[in-house]
């Protein structure tokens, strides 16, 4: 009887221990899974980066710094000049930001400051959301056939040659579509401006107009350029919707109503159809340039956001 | 005095008009959004039937015809995206909220920035180099797998915010029971997160339901009903922008169709998301 009780304390203690053993191991190699998953983004990150780099090799060794300043794009003669869609990008996306300005910094005012509850900025709220949900590919559609039609009928008015298609559609298009991003965060900051600020500059007798100018904005400027910069980064990378409406020409643009093409836009037009090595390696090159500005933009952003959520 | 009167009412009249300034530009975002949903049902509504969603496209000059093909190819390849993406993007948000300080999470929090901030298109072509180019076809796995780094930010950044607001005592009354850290992870963090974590995954599967730029390289098309993700497959963005820019009427309808089925499909995604974060807000 007693050799049995020892028996089986000993067992007992054995499992136990195994099972504690295998617990803790089973722990620690969690641990270390997660670790891995938190590297992997590390590595997709960089992979990007290094793939877009290798494939541009050929670009950079044929075409040198001179593909920057280029003004003919023309793949049959093999001759890639970028400045048309550098220009075309820039032209559309800061035409676009100009837009949008007025209407992203209305909606941050109106919901951050003057109704910041109640059905009417909810519904408000929520439309801007939707903004921000509806496809790229739809926007263009829809600008392809009711934007672009009134756009032509602008240029026959003013006298400029009617494509209707070309950088003014795709900025107004694109100007819709990069609202919400300055919007939501104008939004959030102008409400994180203390009351005790605000309430300070009432009992001083100041309007609301006057508080609005004196105190909130100068206390929320540095985040309302980071939701700029958000906005622009969007701009900068947005592709279907810029497409289907700049009429895809790669001359270089001498007028904000002459179609032209985005690097965006020519990536995707030409990429399946590049046959040389060369002139695929352009492409990507331009891919290259699109990616490295975009995320330097949308860092420079955060960063500002951070260093404004810490204050 | 008269003069401090009219002075002040000028500056309360400025005040208040500015207010309504302001509330009239506020508002006019709500055209653009209504024009385009409205024309969208207009010419969408007319082409949806049994019909529509169960054929395929006719070739031009033919009536009728549908999405079938699209709309299961949109299927699959969101699924198989959000498998991909779901798990690893849960994972990584878990181990940036339990190691909020660490080095490696400083830079995977750049990393996770610098996914987001990258442009669709890029992605395409990257996805085309590391999938397409060494398997030698288009697959609708490559379209997935470019989707699936288009999610993680979003569904990493949703489960950290979350996490992050759960009180400590939670865990520490799971450690206090011994259970292991995984069980703690699993059977309490998570569950606890977990609307606000669905919620960061249906508006990753909206956000990435509508794009086109990623699969023009990866995905790439197909006019046929295929169900085998390593073949070319065919999705709704896809085939609104090849039929959109095409020059014939019929395509335009069928674009039209499809359009309509993805901005529902779309929308009804954002607002069931914020239905479920109404009803289960995590208290912090």
């Amino acid at each position: 009887m007693a050799v049995g009780n020892c028996i089986n304390n000993r067992l007992y203690k054995v499992v136990s221990k195994l099972f504690s053993i295998h617990k803790i191991r089973t722990e620690a190699a969690f641990k270390r899974f997660l670790v891995v998953i938190a590297l992997a983004m590390m590595v997709i990150a960089i992979a990007i980066f290094i793939t877009l780099v290798i494939h541009s090799i050929p670009s950079f060794k044929t075409l040198g710094a001179g593909f920057f300043w280029g003004r003919t794009w023309d793949p049959v003669s093999d001759v890639y000049g970028a400045l048309p869609f550098l220009l075309g990008t820039l032209l559309t996306s800061f035409i676009a930001l100009i837009i949008s300005v007025p209407f992203s910094y209305a909606i941050a005012i109106y919901l951050g400051e003057y109704k910041t509850k109640g059905w009417l900025s909810g519904l408000l709220k929520n439309i801007v959301e939707l903004v921000a949900a509806v496809p790229s590919v739809i926007y263009g559609f829809w600008a392809l056939v009711v934007l672009v039609p009134i756009v032509r009928s602008i240029e026959t008015k003013v006298g400029a040659p009617p494509y209707g298609v070309g950088i003014l559609s795709a900025s107004l298009i694109l100007a819709i579509m990069i609202i919400p991003y300055a919007a939501s965060l104008g939004r959030e900051l102008i409400r994180l401006v203390p009351s005790a600020l605000k309430e300070g500059a009432y009992s001083l007798g100041a309007t609301r107009l006057e508080v609005l100018r004196h105190v909130i904005l100068p206390k929320t400027r540095s985040g309302l350029f980071a939701g700029l910069l958000l906005s622009l980064g969007r701009a900068l990378g947005e592709t279907m919707a810029v497409t289907m409406v700049i009429g895809n020409t790669s001359a270089l643009p001498n007028s904000i109503f002459s179609p032209a093409n985005t690097m965006a836009s020519v990536i995707a037009n030409e990429f399946t159809e590049a046959d040389r090595t060369v002139y695929l390696s352009a492409l990507i090159e331009l891919g290259l340039v699109l990616f490295v500005v975009t995320v330097v933009i949308n860092i420079i952003g955060k960063l500002i956001i951070k260093q404004f959520s810490n204050e | 005095m008269n003069s401090t009167n009219r002075r002040l009412n000028f500056r309360l009249t400025t005040s208040k008009v500015f207010e309504y300034v302001i509330a009239l530009f506020a508002f006019i975002i709500t055209i653009p959004l209504f024009a385009i949903i409205f024309y969208v049902l207009k010419t969408g509504l007319s082409k949806l039937s049994w019909h529509f969603i169960t054929n395929i496209p006719k070739p031009v000059g033919e009536l009728g015809g549908g999405i079938a093909n699209a709309l299961l190819g949109s299927l699959l390849i969101v699924l198989v995206a959000a498998i991909i993406a779901v798990p690893i993007g849960i994972l990584c948000g878990v181990y940036l909220s339990e190691n909020k300080n660490s080095k490696l999470a400083y830079w995977s929090r750049l990393a996770v920035d610098v996914m987001q901030g990258t442009p669709s298109i890029v992605i395409g072509i990257v996805i085309y180099f590391w999938i397409v180019k060494p398997s030698g076809s288009f697959s609708a796995l490559s379209g997935s797998i470019a989707l699936a780094i288009m999610m993680l930010p979003i569904v990493i950044r949703s489960t950290e915010e979350t996490l992050k607001l759960l009180p400590e005592t939670l865990k520490e009354a799971g450690y206090a029971l011994g259970l292991p850290y995984h069980k703690v992870i699993f059977r309490v963090i998570i569950p606890n997160g977990v609307s606000g974590i669905l919620s960061g995954v249906m508006l990753a599967i909206a956000r990435v339901a509508g794009e086109t730029a990623p699969l023009l390289f990866t995905a790439f098309g197909n006019p046929y009903v295929n169900a085998n993700i390593l073949r070319p497959m065919q999705s709704l963005p896809l085939l609104i922008f090849n039929y959109a820019t095409s020059p014939y009427d019929e395509w335009h309808d069928l674009a039209w169709g499809a359009s309509l089925i993805l901005l529902i499909w779309v929308l009804l995604l954002n607002i069931t998301t914020k239905l479920i974060t109404r009803r289960w807000k995590v208290q912090s």
